[in-house]
């Protein structure tokens, strides 16, 4: 017993340091956010804040630019989930082609993972940009240009997020791919299924588990999308209100109003957004998921 | 429904050759057994013929057609997989109507099918539910309503027994030879379990590393194998052989020398030039007396109905003997004498293991 006291208590102090860390840096701050949210700050920076109660999270959720964030963040999610999932997939089932030179590919494929996103900006803002880019000397050349366009802005900085989301979903998949029951696909090919039937009937369903991780994971990383945002569009752009998803919003919140209160606000509804979210992916989606059993 | 033929098939991955030359003609209705041990090409054989894998050599024909560059799904074969490899994601109503869907078959028809198949395979309560809610049976019964809905000019299946308990693999098998009799499709049936070899096939192909060892009837195969190995492979235990030669005694009359004894020549086999041979017996064969082979007995195993002996000769060669008596009173380590009925001695060349020619 004594010998077992002195085990744990070395392995709590073990443990101490990460706890310390994960304390520090997550859990007091998740819990400050939720005090925060209830302190309005006034609107001149210096002044101290006062006690509002959830007062202030009414009016944030009822002002128009949350609700004008809120519907940018749902925009930018559609297209950057499925857009990124079955691009995935495709290059995925590409590269799953029993070829020479194959696994070149597959490194090409996944590199995005461990590209860094504003290197992917740059990248991407030296191709839009309207005097020296590629796609102007394609002939797509919008005015205003496609970065400060209030249409074009969002769908651009959501390429970026695919693009950047491709290397994930792609190494997803792939696994996924690879670990499909030969068998199985090869009594479908007996049983008469060309290429299309195989792909949608059998290696689709098949596939659910990985496509179900995929969804999950892509719809948390393109809610947390913020650094494409940041590099090409930033608060001073005119089409920033059409970009300023709410990971963005709080940003701005913070560290250009100046205001507290409205980011802890903020995060909240973001928090209670992804956990509901992944919830509800995991209530419903997953009933259509089929894991192998045998 | 169609013959397969193949003719000087072979298959190499790299620098294996898992099938060598094989000429192999399997009738139109008949159910033919590829036996042999594991490794010898037996799977590699049946998934050629099912356009899986592709023939490296020599033409592979199910009736008048080389199928050779045929893609499986144009080949009218249905394939049973020792895994089922059933559709994880489709009720069990859909996994047989599969194949029929693929084919264009109309609803209605399509629904008649499968259910005359599944009351075949006595499926007709499970069609609703999915693979993972069945058990290995059912599931093995899924996989072979799926193969037979189709009414293909081929069966193949491979080892479609080897997940099922004892009890249910001897039901099941029954149910399979009385499907195949019935609906008369030609079948090739792998298998590396002898007794179902036995009991199932019309006749049995022995495979031995990627090559015919021989294909007959299973009473010819048990009662003529034209091989050592052969011999040795089929039957439970398999046949005792022992290291033998040949002499001419002083009246010249010829006689067999093994483990220390001398046995008068069989009946029915040429003689030998060469002297050396290999002698066969099957345990049956053999019985415990007053004379013949000096042996110890090392192992006594009880089965109920007989009694294995297996024994240990002089020079350390094993010969396991076959009692119909239930109580044998044969007590591990006792000195026997082992009486071989020279009616039932087969003879190969020592070399080549092949059965010696008739002759006197
Ligand atoms: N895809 C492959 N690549 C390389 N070698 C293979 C492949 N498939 C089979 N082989 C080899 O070919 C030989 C025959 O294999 P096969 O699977 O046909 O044997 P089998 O008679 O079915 O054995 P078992 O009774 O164990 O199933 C083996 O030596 C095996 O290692
Ligand atoms: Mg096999």
């Amino acid at each position: 017993m004594r010998r077992s006291l002195r085990e744990s208590s070395l392995a709590y102090l073990l443990l101490l340091p990460a706890l310390a860390i994960f304390g520090v840096f997550t859990f007091y701050p998740f819990l400050e956010n939720f005090r925060l949210a209830l302190y309005e700050n006034p609107p001149f920076p210096g002044l101290p804040s006062h006690y509002v109660g959830l007062s202030q999270v009414g009016s944030v959720l009822g002002s128009t630019g949350f609700h004008q964030s809120l519907v940018s963040t749902f925009l930018f999610v559609i297209m950057v989930v499925p857009c990124g999932l079955l691009g995935g997939l495709a290059l995925a089932v590409a590269a799953h082609q029993k070829l020479a030179g194959m696994s070149i590919y597959r490194t090409i494929f996944s590199s995005t993972v461990v590209s860094s996103v504003a290197v992917a900006a740059v990248v991407f803002g030296t191709l839009m940009d309207p005097v020296v880019g590629l796609l102007p000397w394609l002939g797509i050349n919008p005015t205003p240009p496609i970065l400060s366009n209030p249409t074009w802005a969002l769908p651009a900085v959501a390429l970026i997020a695919i693009w950047q989301f491709l290397g994930l979903s792609f190494i997803i998949m792939t696994a996924g791919l690879q670990s499909l029951p030969e068998e199985v696909l090869e009594a479908a090919r007996l049983d008469g299924a060309g290429g299309w039937t195989m792909f949608w009937r059998i290696t689709v369903p098949l596939l659910s588990p990985s496509l179900f991780f995929g969804v999950v994971v892509g719809t948390i990383y393109a809610f947390q999308s913020f650094g494409q945002i940041d590099i090409l569009i930033g608060p001073q752009n005119a089409a920033f209100t059409h970009t300023n998803v709410l990971l963005y919003y709080v940003y701005n919140a913070l560290s250009v109003q100046n205001n507290p209160g409205l980011a802890a606000v903020l995060s909240i509804v973001l928090f209670t957004i992804l956990l509901v979210l992944t919830l509800v992916q995991f209530r419903f989606l997953e009933r259509r998921v089929h894991y192998a059993s045998d | 429904m169609a013959s397969v033929t193949f003719s000087g098939v072979t298959k190499r991955f790299d620098d294996v050759v898992a099938v060598n030359a094989l000429d192999l003609e399997v009738a139109d209705g008949e159910l033919l057994v590829l036996l042999g041990p594991s490794g010898c090409g037996k799977t590699t054989a049946l998934r050629m013929v099912a356009g899986l894998e592709e023939v490296t050599d020599g033409d592979l024909a199910i009736g008048d057609l080389r199928v050779n560059d045929l893609a499986p799904k144009d080949r009218d074969v249905a394939m049973v997989f020792q895994s089922y490899a059933l559709y994880p994601h489709m009720t069990v109503q859909r996994n047989i109507e599969f194949p029929l869907k693929r084919q264009g078959v109309a609803a209605a028809e399509r629904s008649s099918r499968v259910l005359e198949a599944a009351t075949t395979l006595g499926l007709d309560e499970l069609l609703e539910r999915k693979p993972g809610q069945l058990s290995g049976g059912q599931r093995q019964r899924v996989a072979l309503a799926r193969a037979i809905v189709r009414a293909p000019r081929v069966f193949l299946m491979d080892e479609p027994l080897s997940n099922l308990d004892a009890t249910l693999r001897v039901q099941t098998r029954s149910d399979i030879v009385a499907i195949q009799r019935r609906l008369g499709t030609t079948t090739i049936y792998v298998t590396h379990d002898q007794v179902e070899a036995m009991t199932m096939g019309h006749r049995i192909a022995v495979m031995r590393n990627g090559a015919l060892e021989q294909v007959a009837s299973p009473t010819d195969l048990y009662d003529r194998p034209a091989t050592a190995f052969v011999a040795s492979f089929l039957g439970s235990p398999g046949m005792n052989l022992l290291a033998a030669t040949g002499f001419t005694g002083h009246d010249g009359t010829p006689g067999l020398r093994a483990a220390g004894a001398e046995l008068p020549w069989p009946d029915g086999f040429s003689r030998q030039p060469s002297g050396d041979v290999t002698l066969g017996f099957r345990p049956e064969a053999a019985s415990l007396g007053s004379e013949g082979l000096d042996a110890r007995i090392i192992l006594v195993e009880r089965l109920g109905a007989e009694t294995h002996l297996i024994c240990s000769l002089a020079d350390g060669e094993r010969v396991v003997v076959r009692q119909r008596d239930r109580q044998s009173s044969h007590q591990i380590s006792d000195h026997v004498r082992i009486r071989i009925d020279t009616d039932q001695i087969h003879l190969f060349d020592a070399e080549s293991g092949l059965r010696l020619g008739e002759g006197t």
